[in-house]
């Protein structure tokens, strides 16, 4: 306390003997009306200035000017013409343009913002001006430690007299404040606190530089959120979507916390219960603490995740209609005074809804600022990634920014992606404005992945059927290559043989199949032809079979197969002997008319080496099959 | 000609066609294996797991932000403060190391994923590699359909599903497949005699011995294998290229691990397959005598390689037991002597039996972790001795060996899982290639006598299609696997079927026995296929990290233990030190990224007996202890008021008994009440007055007026305190988590001196105060 009634009293003293100095022009303010908006974190100062012209040359700038600790928490200053009379507030669209001047002759703990009126000031005329100071952290808490069941007082110091280097004629001040309750506040004549607000003045007749202190110590539990660091990722994809990624480094700005930690009177068992009782008696469990931030997404907005670098904060709600999407976040825990939290907020948008084209170029309009409601960001870094492939870029933002270009690579990127980024430090929600980056894009391009992919795995392909098929071998000669090459020789030869063997045994099939018919039918003739047909075929067989079994056993490979190849085909040969025996035999007995048993009993014998016979064959073919 | 010519196309297009399909079984297998361990990712979030997988994602960051050199050489200081860590000789690099490569190959590709999410994904696509690897191995040991239905098994056995659900980030994960790859090589260079397989076999087991502890299970199951080939007569020159090669390359390739270094060739676990690699090229010799020599000469010569052998191997074993008998724990280190002797652990190293996956597991857990498996295997036993060869002779060993291990600890039933996979894949291979077989023979000769009139070649036709068609509508509610064998019935039905009908007659089975058995068969299937679906939703995919639990509005999420992490993250300073007890050790470093006393790699006892005593001592003598260890945060995990088991309170004994085994002044029956633990009224003063009951339930009472604990189920005996040399700087949402910063010592003095003024500090304080001033 002792510290800030001394800067106090060096800013009087340092006033006092300015207001002696010269008068800075002509220019005369007629009518302020200055009112100071304390109820959230960011101290907004609006002010509606009637200047006249008292001097004889037209004035085209007006100074506004600023104390120093109020100009280094300054972030946003807009200044319009307020040219209708009747509804007053039709302000004149665009800002005027304002730039940091440095005058002679003025004190050096002021700063000067010069306004360029659109024209002249003649002589004798008078203009409405509204303007507009947004401030970060001009608020000081004090205490500034709290426990968990203080409530945050903060203290707030400014100038009751309209500072400025020109002389006012009236001047009020009306002070919004965010509650009734108020610690103190600097008594001046005709001072009145009603409600909520705080009216100083009407001061009449001050002169340039003037400065009178007001002190207000009051209570605001308003959530201090303030992001010392703010990335928005804004990467369009032609493809149809824009996905912007936010990462946050958030921290609470108000009183810092002090004393031992309770979960006691926030706790029980149901969220819905704890809300209410935040609401109801916020006093209850640090009252300064934040547990939610609002988000305002653009409409539309999809795939919405809130997550940080340890995975999913599952602690969010999501509402959209067709104008917003509103995004309710916790962090992990309620922020208490002085605690930090980080997280990212990221989610995708309609292409349609923010690229547009124009004059050949393509252009994103976007907005600047966070959608988190009254956030204060300490430094703000817009990067807008632009397709692989883009040219001539251009970025304009209605405000000044540093600004430079990197280069991005992501999903399958060859020469990587244009990434324009703007920087601007000491943002507040007034920031939201929206800005544009102009760059030309070629739609082909958007296909050059996808042909990529393709043809990567259509060459993939082609090279793994080239090597199925290319005989890879080092050396055609070497003694192992040459035997593989046998010995597939061999299993195709013995494949054949199986095959040939298998068609003699359908062929035995047949027979027996015919002499059932013969059971049944008593065709005899059709029987003979059968087995005529199927004697042919099994002679023609054992011609194919040759010249293979030589192969075998010229084939040193084949050696330890050979035998069982052999047995097989002698088995076979026997079987078919005793078949076409059986056969012959069975029609025969037919041709005789021979009664069934009695063909039963000529042929009990051969239909028993028959069916041990076939067994042998079989247990063969299976045994070469799978060689 | 002509007429051998079309079969012969036919049965290469059948060939071609039965690959194909092979093939695409395979795949649709992997993608199984790959999205049945997705649940976790859906139900929850692509996160890591538990507590192991925390450190390896922190490795694994390390990694890839650093590079391997820095990797190899990391020292970290953010463990076992003041002693550090040297990570990079101290872990099984394996694990850290795919997932590296993985991220840098898609990095190079320009494909930007995090490394958490490749660390999450690791697991899930090396359980679809392992599943290919028991194809393979299988295929080795009983054929193609076999090794599909194995492989089929293995994707979704529930075992292998709890280690290596996506986000379980354990070495495990890649381990089981280096396991299971590495027996595919060995049998395949046993049953190839290639030289090609059995180097690449040696690779695959450095990539195990990178990967996990484990691989002394592949060097003692190898040398067992090969040692009852040798006994069993099955020596060939096969079985010596199959071993010699992977002991000698193995060995150098294990000794590169900075892990394993010379434990490759100093430990006991090893001794086995150098005893083994003796007594082959002893057998080997002996062959090779035989072979040059005529049988009387080899008699003569038997007699005498025999006597030179046995001295030599005399000597060896005596050299042997001479070395293990010098070192104290005779060579063996504590897990694998835990798993010789069930009983060592519970004995002298309470560390590793604190922890519950080093329990013997129940019954119910066999059940719940292989399933109908456990009824499979004795038939695929029996599968595998008719024909025995080398490699069912392996599969047969596996299991036995496994089966016991997994009967000792529950971890290594993750060891049985594959080997139960194979043999019920056997089994269930067999069993459906005998009824579908008896079916078949018989279908035809059903169609026989409806047909009768129309046998011509045209009948050919027929009967083939309509058993084609039963074959179907019998396939398909079974399994993938099945669809192999259908396959494999529909080579031979396509050929003349007459051929079969006379074919091994004798084996069939009646007609409508093997349809039911079919039917239960598959039933089985389902149901195993049922259960593994739920264990992987239900019972295994929680990270654990992240608790939910369903009330009557619906999902609740607990989310505190990240809750806390964060804040230590963001609101504590970078170097501060935070004590708790070790179970929380890796997630503390990762998450929070604060230093940590002691963590999960428990290496060192009296480290963590420190903390356990500092737990178990009261506040003054605890806060003495953290202060000394330049602690700055006490970090405590408090069931009580949701009812959460697993936190510190019912771990307490642990900590009391490591504590009590370094520092004996702590003594577990202070802390019980006849032999029971409790924490209500009846509780001991020593345990009232622990660092660990009040930290947990400092202002418990305040919640609901009582204290009832919902994990004890009690109310609590001490429900009013004050803490005199802590302060509770966090507690989570649930209380779950509560973190307390040690007061410094200049606050007590100012307290001191403002008590010695005014008589109005705290009662607690001034009694503590005044006791200790007395003696002066």
């Amino acid at each position: 306390m002792l510290r800030f009634a001394l800067t106090l009293l060096l800013f009087t003293l340092a006033f006092g003997v300015l207001s002696s100095s010269p008068v800075f022009s002509d220019l005369i303010l007629a009518k302020v009306d200055r009112r100071i908006d304390l109820t959230s974190q960011i101290v907004r100062i609006t002010t509606s200035l009637k200047v006249e012209n008292a001097g004889s040359n037209p004035i085209s700038e007006i100074l506004l000017s600023f104390p120093e600790n109020q100009a280094k928490h300054l972030a946003y200053l807009t200044a319009t013409l307020n040219e209708g009379k009747g509804k007053g507030k039709a302000s004149s669209g665009a800002g005027l343009p304002t730039e940091v001047v440095i005058p002679k002759d003025v004190p050096d703990s002021l700063t000067f913002y010069s306004l360029s009126l659109p024209k002249g000031l003649g002589k004798g005329e008078s203009l409405l001006l509204d303007v507009l100071a947004v401030f970060t952290h001009a608020l000081e808490p004090f205490p500034e430690k709290i426990s968990q069941a203080d409530i945050q007082l903060l203290l707030f110091q400014d100038t009751a007299h309209f500072l400025s280097p020109y002389k006012v004629m009236v001047q009020s001040l009306a002070v919004k404040l965010p509650e009734a309750r108020v610690e103190s506040y600097t008594k001046l004549e005709g001072t009145k606190l009603s409600g909520s607000e705080l009216k100083y003045g009407p001061f009449h007749n001050i002169p340039p530089f003037s400065y009178l202190p007001i002190i207000i110590h009051f209570e605001n539990n308003q959530p201090f959120a303030v992001a010392e660091e703010l990335v928005r990722e804004i990467e369009i994809s032609h493809w149809g979507n824009v996905q912007v990624t936010e990462h946050y480094n958030l921290f609470h700005g108000g009183a810092k916390s002090k004393g031992e930690f309770s979960r006691l009177p926030c706790f029980c068992d149901y969220e819905f219960l704890c809300r209410y009782f935040v609401r109801a008696r916020p006093y209850v469990r640090g009252a300064s603490a934040f547990r939610r931030l609002v988000a305002r997404l653009p409409p539309r907005a999809h795939s919405v995740y809130y997550r940080d670098e340890i995975g999913n904060i599952s602690t969010s709600s999501l509402w959209g209609d067709s104008k917003k999407t509103e995004l309710e976040i916790e962090p992990r825990y309620p922020l208490f005074g002085g605690w930090r939290t980080a997280f990212t907020i990221g989610y995708g948008l309609p292409l349609r809804d923010f690229l547009f084209e124009s004059d050949g170029k393509r252009f994103l309009n976007f907005s600047f600022g966070s959608p988190i409601n009254e956030l204060v960001i300490d430094t703000l870094i817009v990067k807008v990634v632009l397709p692989e492939g883009s040219k001539d870029i251009s970025a304009s933002v209605p405000f000044p920014v540093k600004q430079w270009q990197e280069t991005k690579f992501s999903h399958l990127d060859l020469v990587g992606r244009p990434v324009v980024v703007l920087e601007k430090n000491n943002v507040v929600p007034e920031h939201n404005e929206h800005f544009q980056v102009y760059y030309k894009f070629n739609s082909l391009s958007m296909l050059r992945e996808p042909l990529m992919l393709i043809f990567g795995f259509f060459f993939l392909f082609v090279a793994c059927i080239v090597y199925m098929h290319a005989d890879l071998s080092i050396s055609k000669s070497s003694a192992s290559y040459l035997a593989k090459v046998q010995w597939e020789e061999v299993q195709a030869t013995v494949q054949q043989i199986h095959n040939i063997i298998s068609h003699c045994l359908t062929a035995h099939d047949k027979l027996e199949a015919s002499l059932r018919d013969l059971s049944r039918t008593g065709d005899v003739q059709a029987c003979k032809a059968t087995r005529k047909s199927v004697d042919s075929l099994l002679k023609g067989v054992s011609k194919d079979l040759k010249p293979l079994v030589t192969f075998l056993q010229s084939s040193p490979q084949a050696a330890h197969i050979l035998p069982k190849v052999e047995e097989l085909i002698a088995k076979e040969r026997d079987l078919q002997e005793r078949l076409m025996a059986k056969h012959t035999t069975v029609v025969d007995c037919y041709e005789k008319k021979l009664g069934g048993r009695e063909i039963e009993n000529r042929i009990a014998s051969n239909q028993q080496k028959i069916t041990s016979l076939r067994q042998e064959v079989d247990d063969l073919m299976d045994f070469i099959d799978e060689i | 000609m002509a007429a051998s010519d079309a079969p012969n196309g036919d049965v290469l297009i059948r060939n071609a066609f039965g690959s194909v399909l092979a093939f695409l079984i395979l795949l649709l297998i992997g993608v199984l294996a790959f999205s049945i361990r997705l649940f976790s990712v859906i139900k929850y979030e692509s996160v890591i797991h538990e507590f192991d997988p925390y450190f390896n994602y922190r490795v694994t960051q390390f990694l890839t932000k650093n590079g391997i050199y820095d990797f190899w050489n990391w020292f970290d200081d953010r463990t076992w403060y003041p002693l550090g860590r040297v990570i990079g000789g101290t872990v099984y690099p394996g694990l850290t190391l795919t997932a590296g490569t993985l991220y840098w190959f898609l990095h190079s590709l320009n494909i930007p994923l995090s490394v958490e999410t490749v660390c999450v994904f690791t697991a899930p696509i090396f359980s679809a590699f392992a599943s290919w690897a028991t194809f393979l191995l299988t295929k080795e040991v009983k054929g193609v359909g076999a090794g599909l239905t194995a492989a089929a098994l293995l994707a979704m056995v529930p075992s292998y599903i709890s280690r290596s659900v996506a986000g379980s980030y354990d070495n495990e994960a890649v381990a089981i497949f280096a396991l299971i790859f590495t027996f595919y090589l060995y049998i395949k260079t046993l049953n190839t005699g290639s030289l090609f397989y059995a180097t690449l076999n040696s690779l695959s087991y450095f990539y195990m011995v990178c990967s996990w502890g484990g691989y002394t299970f592949i060097i003692n199951l190898i040398p067992m294998h090969v040692l009852l080939c040798i006994v069993t007569g099955r020596y060939s020159s096969r079985l010596y290229i199959a071993y010699a090669p992977l002991v000698v390359l193995g060995t150098l390739l294990a000794a590169l691990v900075p892990v394993v270094g010379f434990n490759a060739v100093m430990t006991s676990e090893h001794f086995a397959s150098f005893l083994v690699f003796i007594i082959i090229h002893v057998v080997a010799l002996v062959y090779y005598i035989k072979g040059i020599l005529s049988p009387k000469m080899f008699k003569v010569a038997l007699a005498l390689v025999v006597s030179i052998g046995l001295a030599v191997c005399c000597a060896m074993v005596a050299v042997i037991i001479a070395l293990v008998a010098s070192s104290p724990t005779k060579g063996w280190s504590g897990r694998s002597l835990s798993l010789l002797d069930p009983t060592y652990a519970s004995k002298y190293i309470p560390i590793i039996a604190s922890v519950s996956e080093h329990q013997p597991p129940t019954w119910p857990s066999y059940f719940m972790d292989i399933n109908v498996l456990a009824f499979l295997i004795p038939a695929g036993i029996i599968a595998c001795f008719s024909p025995l060869s080398d490699a069912s002779l392996f599969a047969v060993l596996y299991i036995v060996l496994s089966v016991y291990f997994s009967g000792v600890m529950v971890r290594l039933m993750l060891v049985l899982a594959p080997a139960a996979c194979i043999l019920s894949g056997i089994a269930l291979s067999q069993a459906f290639d005998v009824f579908t077989r008896s079916i078949k023979f018989q279908l035809p000769s059903l169609s026989d006598h409806s047909h009768i009139d129309a046998r011509d070649a045209s009948s050919e036709n027929i009967v083939p299609d309509d058993t084609i068609k039963t074959d179907k509508s019998e396939d398909t509610p079974k399994e993938r696997m099945t669809k192999r064998s259908k396959k494999k019935e529909k080579e031979p039905v396509e050929k003349p079927p007459t051929k079969f009908q006379i074919k091994k007659r004798l084996s069939v089975l009646p007609f409508e026995a093997s349809i039911i058995a079919v039917i239960l068969l598959v039933l089985l299937v389902a149901f195993y296929v049922v259960h593994c679906v739920w264990a992987a939703a239900e019972a295994y995919s929680a990270p654990s990290i992240v608790l939910t639990s369903h009330s009557n509005d619906g999902l609740h999420v607990f989310d505190d233990f990240r809750e806390a992490y964060a804040w230590l993250s963001h609101n504590t300073d970078v170097d501060d030190k935070v004590a708790s007890w070790w179970d929380y050790g890796y997630q503390t470093t990762a998450m929070a990224n604060r230093t940590v006393i002691v963590d999960n790699n428990t290496w060192n006892n009296t480290h963590i007996a420190t903390v356990g005593t500092a737990m178990s001592s009261p506040e003054k003598a605890a806060w003495e202890i953290f202060h000394s260890l330049d602690v700055k945060y006490v970090l405590v995990v408090f069931g009580g008021l949701v009812g959460y088991p697993s936190d510190d309170i019912n771990k307490f004994l642990w900590m009391v008994r490591i504590g009590g085994g370094v520092f004996p002044h702590i003594k577990e029956p202070d802390y019980l009440r006849d032999g029971q633990y409790r924490i209500d009224s009846m509780a001991t003063p020593t345990m009232l007055n622990c660092l660990m009951y009040k930290l947990s339930y400092y202002r418990f009472v305040e919640t609901d007026g009582k204290a009832f604990d919902r994990v004890r189920r009690t109310e609590i005996g001490k429900k009013y305190f004050k803490l005199t040399h802590f302060e509770e700087v966090f507690t989570t949402h649930h209380w779950m988590v509560r973190i307390y910063k040690l007061k410094p010592p200049k606050n007590r003095i100012r307290g001191k001196n403002k008590k010695s003024k005014s008589k109005t500090s705290s009662t607690t304080t001034s009694k503590r105060k005044g006791t200790r001033r007395n003696p002066f």
